[in-house]
């Protein structure tokens, strides 16, 4: 039972990193707060959806939502943050992509209703079993894709030169320009990726409910603003491992606890990590946002 | 006489004016908060449970709602203290859903069922009267040794405490203030909707607080009342538009932003509008 809960946990917990980590890429490199990145998730699964309808197989569901959600993330970072990034206070985007986000909910909720609808599952479930824990595909697929994307970005952010970028730009914006670096491109690039892995979590968040609605990104873009928390800011190892500890601690607080408190369990933690550890559970000695 | 249908449209403004005065008070000692509408839930929350539980006298259960927002935004304070920036935005945020869940899995206060049944007392006087006592209490605040003490905070702390301002103090102060107002518009909501529930209170609520203000421009407490006035009223006057509304408003506000980051009163603005103007510019 333990075990079972732990893998369940963990499935849903790298899902909830990849989200997680698109904040805290985005965080890095521009010290600002994406509030509309909820949204580009949940675009990101509506692209899928309708791929999914279309009668395409998973992987293409899956590179279809990753390619749409990155195309959107560029342009709300063309549209929110490009021209208020050397205007205003930090507050500025903010409102911008707050309001970036109440557009696209009801550009979806126009396109496809207001109302949940069903995701087809991507294949018949199959299921196996390890010792104590029972395996379908479909959860293996979730946990697999998960952990080959992070991994992947690991090796994009250390052994590539856009990743370079990324990282020098997350440093310090104005060396890495000296240093001849496209800085704005290296933003760009921040976004895509950070909205390809929002994309991809929405498509495996849906596999995993079954279903979603316009205002799916609402709560787990709340989530993973705690998770981002949670590993630190601008950390990106941090909120991989803070995902997988909101996943598993909120799969085990249904098991074991109340289900209507699952929400609040990512928030206590956090809340408790920022008591005793101001600034996240991996982050660097500084906490001026 | 007003119809009901205006008195409702000014009822609801007045109290997003309110709420987006509660983020302005924090906001201008530099102390950003996404969990207004935590705030806001404790003041309806408790307003309501005395009015119905125990009989209590409305101006008592307001004034009851009042106290409990601000007991609960010092204790959100202390832990603000070690935090800045975007961070306590973040931490805020997670206070509001804290207060959300909380109230969501309290049977006491209906649950997620929402609390019903709640004798109705605000009128638009009771908004507008509020609403006077604390522009007057904002306008007095500008000039006071606490108001410049907030100013002083939020354009730079190290300088500020140089300067010998007690900052654990001053922030303590916002933070309490903010969930004094917040509080109250909480009740006078609890007692115009006459139902209230977890949901009403929960992101959207805060975050719309949060682009009333900013919206209107941080400079000055006028800010938040102009930006609250226009957003809350707005969505009426976007009838027309029909299901596009929601989407025309988010364009507008993007726009709005793009064009003003500094909000509607922006230093200049406020400098040209009023006699004293000179020294707001120069201030700002």
């Amino acid at each position: 039972m333990f075990a079972q809960q732990l893998v369940n946990g963990l499935m849903l917990g790298g899902a909830y990193a990849l989200v997680a980590i698109g904040y805290t890429l985005i965080f890095g490199v521009l010290n600002l707060l994406h509030l509309a990145h909820g949204e580009v998730f949940m675009v990101g699964a509506y692209v899928g959806l309708a791929l999914a309808l279309a009668g395409f197989s998973p992987w293409v569901v899956l590179a279809g939502a990753m390619l749409g959600a990155a195309t959107l993330g560029v342009l709300v970072e063309r549209v929110a943050f490009r021209p208020v990034r050397n205007r205003g206070s930090h507050v500025t985007p903010l409102i911008t992509t707050i309001a970036v986000g109440l557009v696209l909910q009801h550009v979806v909720v126009k396109i496809f209703g207001a109302e949940p609808v069903a995701f087809p599952a991507p294949f018949a479930a199959a299921a196996m079993t390890i010792g104590p824990v029972t395996l379908t595909t479909l959860q293996l697929l979730i946990l697999g894709t998960s952990l080959a994307l992070m991994a992947l970005l690991e090796l994009v952010l250390r052994a590539t030169p856009t990743g370079m970028a990324i990282r020098a730009t997350a440093e310090n914006q104005t060396v890495a320009g000296l240093m001849g670096i496209n800085v704005s491109l290296a933003i760009v690039a921040t976004f895509a990726i950070a909205s390809a892995l929002a994309g991809a979590a929405g498509v495996l968040l849906a596999w995993n409910f079954t279903g979603l609605s316009p205002f799916f990104g609402v709560k787990v873009g709340l989530k993973g603003l705690a998770i981002m928390l949670l590993g630190g800011l601008g950390n990106v190892t941090g909120a991989m491992l803070g995902g997988l500890i909101v996943g598993v601690v909120e799969v085990m607080s249904v098991a074991y606890l109340a289900s209507s408190y699952r929400d609040a369990f990512a928030f206590a933690v956090m809340i408790l990590i920022l008591m005793l550890r101001p600034t996240g559970l991996l982050g660097a000695r500084l906490q001026t946002g | 006489m007003l119809s009901d249908h205006t008195v409702s449209i000014l009822i609801f403004a007045g109290i997003d004016v309110i709420m987006a005065l509660s983020f302005y008070l924090p906001a201008s000692a530099g102390q950003l908060s996404a969990g207004q509408g935590g705030f806001m839930a404790l003041g309806a929350y408790t307003a309501a449970y005395l009015t119905v539980q125990y009989g209590v006298p409305f101006p008592i259960a307001l004034a009851a709602g009042g106290m409990i927002g601000g007991l609960v935004g010092l204790a959100v304070g202390f832990p603000a203290l070690r935090l800045r920036g975007l961070y306590l935005v973040l931490v805020t945020f997670g206070f509001g859903e804290m207060v959300r869940v909380l109230f969501l899995n309290a049977p006491a206060f209906g649950g997620p069922g929402g609390f019903a049944g709640i004798p109705p007392a605000t009128t638009v006087w009771h908004v507008l009267g509020l609403l006077i006592v604390l522009v007057y209490f904002f306008t007095r605040l500008s000039g006071s040794r606490m108001g410049r003490a907030f100013a002083a905070l939020r354009d730079d702390e190290a300088a500020a405490e140089a300067m010998g301002v007690n900052s654990t103090y001053v922030k303590l102060a916002a933070f309490t203030a903010g969930g004094v107002i917040a509080g109250l518009g909480g009740a006078l909501y609890a007692h115009y909707t006459l139902f209230i529930d977890p949901e009403a209170f929960g992101v959207g609520r805060s975050l719309f607080v949060m682009l009333y203000a900013v919206f209107g421009g941080l400079a000055s407490f006028w800010g938040a009342v102009v930006g609250a006035s226009i957003l809350s009223v707005l969505p009426e006057l976007l009838r027309w538009v029909k299901d596009w509304r929601e989407i025309f408003y988010g364009v507008l506000v993007l726009v709005m932003m793009l064009v003003r980051p500094q909000g509607l009163l922006d230093p200049a603005l406020l400098a040209r509008l009023s006699l004293r103007g000179e020294r707001v510019a120069a201030r700002g």
